[in-house]
C-alpha cells in the first residue's frame, strides 16, 4: 500500500477550557472561521445548517445575561437545539455533583456543554469526567476563553494583526478570568500586555505569564494601542482592603482626560458589564474610542466558531471510533 | 523460632553497620548480628543484592479510626503500613472524637489491640476537640502511653495558651508536635501563594503562614524549654528559621513528607485534587531549600503524613475537595528515588530520617537492629523499578499524589516483632 502523508488534523480539541491550552495555530483557527461567520450575523436570515441535529446545553452555575444570551444565538444561528440549565431549577440544589450532572446531561445525548461556574476548574474537571465537548464559560478567576477571544478578534479587525500591538489591561487582575485569558491569547500571538492596577489586585508571579506591570494608569495607557478595562467588583467578600469606589475612579478610572495624554488614537474595550464612574467615565464608554458594543455583537460569532469545531472534531473522532 | 536473614547489605547507623551481615532472629527478637552466620533456622531468607534496615518509624499517620472508617481504619491502614516498610506509626489524634481524654485514648488503644498490624503508639490532642480553647489533662494522658502532643490539622491561634501548654509539657516530659499554620496568613488559600495560585485563579497560601508561626512555637519553646518537634515542613524560611534555632540551643526537631521533596507547585496545574495538600506543594526553590534541610541536618525526619480522604472528597471542585495525599505504600521508595539515588543522602542518612531519629525523637527503643531489639526489620530491593499505580494501593484510600510516578526502590519483606507479615510468604 502507498504510504500516505497524514493531513494534520486542523482542531483536535474535544474541549476548549482556556486559551493557556491553545497554540496560536489553534486561536487563528478560531478568529479566522469567527470572520466568516460574522458575516451571517448581518444578514437578514441569520442561519446555517451546520449545528443541525446537535444539542448545546448551558450550565451556569453563576448568574449571567450577557454569556449566557451570546452562547444560545451562537448555537442557534448554527441550528443547534439548546437548553439553559439554571442552578435554582436543577438537582444541583439537591447535592448533585458537577460530575453527575455532566454525566446526567451526557447521557441526556447531548453534544457540547457549556459552564459557568464560580470554582477555578471546575470546568477542567468535568471535561475529565465527560466524554462529550465542554466549553469552558467562565471558571472562578481562571479562564474565560470565549471572552478572551473575542477581545482579540475585535482587536484584530480594527487593527488588522495582533502581533506588536500594545494592549493594557487595567483593573481587577487577581480576580478576573478575563485578564488571564486575554494574557494568553494575546501573549500566544505576538502582543505586548501590561496590567495595571493598584498593587492589591495584581497577583504574585503574574510577570511569568509575559506581561509588564505596572501601578501608573497614564504609563500603561501612553502607549497603548488598546486599553481592556475590568469591572471592579467592590461587592467582592475580600477581607484584603480594597481601594474606595472613588479612590479607584480618581487614581485608575478611564476618562477623556487621561486618553488625551496618550500617544495614539487608543481603543477602549470592556467585557461588561461596566460600572460607569467607577472604573470608567460615560463618556468614554459611549466615545468614539469604545468598541464596546461590537465586542459583544463580536462574541455571537467567535463562540459558533468554538461551537462549530468542537462539533468536527467530534464528529471525526465518532467516525473514526466506528471504522476500528 | 528461628529467621536468619543471609547475605544482605545492612544499614543500621545507630550501630554503625554499613556492610554485608547477616542478622538472626529468635522469637520476636535479634539475636545476633554478624557475618556469615552458620546455624540451622526455622526460615532462611536469601537477601543478596537487598538492603536490610530497621522497619520505618513513621510519626505522622493519619489512621482516620474512630470516626471515618470510610477513609481508612487501623486494620487497613497499618497492612498499607507493612507494605511500605513501615513497623510502628504515631497516629495523629485528629479522630472523631479526638484522642484528647483518657475514655478516648482507651478506647482506640482496645481497636489497636485487637486490629494493628504494626505497632500504633498515640497521641493525644494539646487541647479539647482540638478546637483550641482548653488543654487537654497532659499528665493524665502521659499515664495512659501518649508519646505527644498535638492539634494536628490546626495550630494552637492562642499564644498565652500554647504557652501554657508548653509549660505542662516539659513538666509532663510530653513532646509537643506542631502543626504550624497561621489561618489568617493562609487566607483560605488551597494552592501554593505566587505561580501556582496566580495561574490557577485560586487563593494562596503564603509561606509567612508556616514560618510565621514557626517562629512563635520556637519563641515559646524557647521560653519554656520544652521540647517541640515541626510537623511537614514545606518552605525555604522555616527551614532557615530551624537551622538557626537548633544552634541557639532550642529543643527543636522537625520533619518534613516525600511530596514535599518530591513534588513542585507545577503538579497541580491541572487541577488535580490529589496535588490538593496543606501545607501546599510550593515552589522548585522551597523544594531545593528542604532538601538542602535535610542534607544538613536541619530536617531530622521524613514521615508520610498520610492522610487518606475518599474519592468523593477529592473528585469535586479543587476549591471544596479535601486536602491531604497518602503515603505509607510510597514514602521509602520516594526517599530512595528523590533522595538516595540522587546523591543527596546515603543509605544511613535516610535509615536515619525514617528510622532512628523519629525513634530516638518519640524515645522509643525502634529505629535499630542492635542484638536484644524487636525483630522489626525490612528487606528492600534497593534498584527495583515500579510504577504508582492506583489499583495497588492497599490504604482504603487512594488520593495518592505519586500515582504513575515511577520510582525506584521497593518493600521486598517486611518483618515485625520476628514475624514476616508483608512479603516473601506473607499472608
Amino acid at each position: 500500500m502507498p504510504k500516505q502523508t497524514k493531513k494534520k488534523p486542523k482542531w483536535i480539541h474535544k474541549d476548549l477550557l482556556g486559551l493557556e491550552y491553545l497554540s496560536n495555530e489553534d486561536i487563528i483557527l478560531l478568529l479566522d472561521t469567527a470572520d466568516s461567520f460574522r458575516e451571517i450575523l448581518d444578514r437578514t436570515i441569520k442561519k446555517v445548517p451546520a449545528l443541525r441535529g446537535k444539542t448545546v446545553v448551558n450550565l451556569f452555575y453563576e448568574p449571567s445575561t450577557r454569556t449566557r444570551v451570546s452562547f444560545e444565538i451562537a448555537a442557534k444561528r448554527l441550528s443547534a437545539d439548546v437548553i439553559n440549565i439554571a442552578t435554582e431549577t436543577s438537582s444541583v440544589k439537591k447535592g448533585e455533583t458537577l460530575n453527575d450532572t455532566g454525566r446526567n446531561i451526557e447521557a441526556l445525548k447531548a453534544d457540547i456543554i457549556i459552564v459557568r461556574h464560580n470554582c477555578s476548574g471546575a470546568a477542567t474537571m468535568l471535561a475529565r469526567n465527560v466524554n462529550i465537548s465542554v466549553v469552558n464559560a467562565g471558571d472562578g478567576w481562571h479562564e474565560h476563553p470565549t471572552q478572551g477571544l473575542l477581545d482579540i478578534f475585535t482587536l484584530r479587525k480594527k487593527f488588522g494583526h495582533i502581533e506588536g500591538l500594545n494592549v493594557s489591561i487595567v483593573g481587577d487582575i487577581a480576580h478576573s478570568r478575563v485578564a488571564r485569558s486575554n494574557i494568553w491569547g494575546l501573549t500566544k500571538l505576538g502582543a505586548k500586555v501590561t496590567v495595571c492596577a493598584p498593587d492589591i489586585l495584581i497577583p504574585p508571579g503574574i510577570e511569568q505569564m509575559g506581561v509588564s506591570v505596572t501601578n501608573d494608569i497614564d504609563e500603561a495607557l501612553y502607549d497603548a494601542d488598546a486599553v481592556n478595562v475590568l469591572r471592579m467588583q467592590f461587592e467582592r467578600d475580600e477581607k484584603a482592603a480594597f481601594p474606595k469606589q472613588l479612590e479607584y475612579f480618581k487614581k485608575f478610572g478611564i476618562t477623556e482626560e487621561r486618553l488625551k495624554k496618550t500617544r495614539k488614537n487608543i481603543i477602549v474595550m470592556h467585557p461588561g458589564p461596566i460600572n460607569r464612574g467607577i472604573e470608567i467615565s460615560s463618556k468614554v464608554a459611549d466615545g468614539a474610542n469604545s468598541v464596546i458594543l461590537e465586542q459583544v455583537t463580536n462574541g455571537i460569532a467567535v463562540r459558533m466558531a468554538v461551537l462549530f469545531w468542537l462539533s468536527q472534531a467530534m464528529d471525526k473522532g465518532n467516525k473514526h471510533e466506528a471504522s476500528d | 523460632m528461628k529467621l536468619l536473614i543471609k547475605n544482605g547489605t545492612v544499614i543500621d547507623p545507630v550501630n554503625k553497620i554499613e556492610s554485608a551481615m547477616d542478622i538472626l532472629v529468635e522469637d520476636n527478637k535479634i539475636s545476633n548480628v554478624a557475618k556469615g552466620i552458620k546455624i540451622d533456622a526455622d526460615t532462611i531468607i536469601d537477601a543478596t543484592d537487598m538492603i536490610v534496615m530497621p522497619g520505618i518509624v513513621d510519626m505522622h499517620v493519619h489512621l482516620r479510626e474512630p470516626g471515618r472508617e470510610d477513609k481508612e481504619t487501623i486494620a487497613s491502614g497499618t497492612m498499607a503500613a507493612a507494605k511500605g516498610g513501615v513497623t510502628t506509626v504515631l497516629a495523629m489524634p485528629n479522630t472523631t472524637p479526638a484522642i484528647d481524654s483518657k475514655k478516648n485514648i482507651q478506647a482506640v488503644k482496645e481497636i489497636i489491640k485487637s486490629s494493628a498490624y504494626i505497632d500504633v503508639l498515640i497521641s493525644g490532642a494539646i487541647t479539647k476537640g482540638r478546637l483550641g480553647k482548653e488543654l487537654c489533662d497532659i499528665a493524665e494522658m502521659k499515664k495512659e502511653g501518649v508519646l505527644a502532643i498535638t492539634d494536628d490539622g490546626a495550630s494552637v491561634d492562642d499564644e498565652k495558651l500554647m504557652l501554657t501548654a508548653f509549660s505542662m509539657a516539659k513538666k509532663d516530659k510530653m513532646l509537643v508536635i506542631c502543626h504550624c499554620e497561621d489561618k489568617d496568613l493562609a487566607s483560605q488559600g488551597v494552592v501554593n501563594l505566587g505561580f501556582a495560585s496566580t495561574r490557577l485563579g485560586l487563593r494562596g497560601i503564603s509561606n509567612e503562614s508556616e514560618y510565621k508561626r514557626i517562629e512563635r512555637d520556637i519563641k515559646l519553646a524557647k521560653k519554656t524549654g520544652a521540647s517541640i518537634h515541626i510537623a511537614h515542613l514545606s518552605c525555604r524560611e522555616s527551614v532557615d528559621i530551624i537551622r538557626k534555632a537548633k544552634k541557639n540551643g532550642v529543643n527543636v526537631t522537625a520533619e518534613t513528607a516525600p511530596h514535599y521533596f518530591t513534588l513542585n507547585e507545577e503538579a497541580v496545574l491541572d487541577y488535580n485534587t490529589n496535588m490538593k495538600i496543606n501545607p501546599p506543594l510550593r515552589s522548585k526553590e522551597d523544594v531545593e531549600a528542604i532538601k538542602q534541610g535535610l542534607k544538613d541536618g536541619t530536617i531530622d525526619v521524613i514521615a508520610s503524613d498520610h492522610a487518606p480522604h475518599t474519592e468523593n472528597e477529592k473528585e469535586i471542585e479543587f476549591e471544596y475537595a479535601e486536602s491531604g495525599t497518602i503515603g505509607l505504600e510510597t514514602g521509602l521508595s520516594a526517599g530512595i528515588t528523590a533522595l538516595v539515588d540522587t546523591g543527596l543522602l546515603t543509605w544511613s542518612e535516610l535509615v536515619r530520617k525514617m528510622c532512628s531519629n523519629p525513634a530516638k525523637i518519640l524515645g522509643i527503643d525502634k529505629g535499630a537492629l542492635g542484638v536484644g531489639q524487636e525483630a522489626d526489620i525490612i528487606i528492600v530491593s534497593p534498584g527495583k523499578e515500579w510504577v504508582v499505580k492506583k489499583k495497588n494501593f492497599i490504604s482504603r484510600s487512594r488520593n495518592s499524589a505519586f500515582i504513575d510516578m515511577k520510582l525506584k526502590g521497593a518493600v521486598d519483606c517486611t518483618i515485625y516483632k520476628g514475624k514476616i507479615i508483608y512479603g516473601n510468604g506473607a499472608k
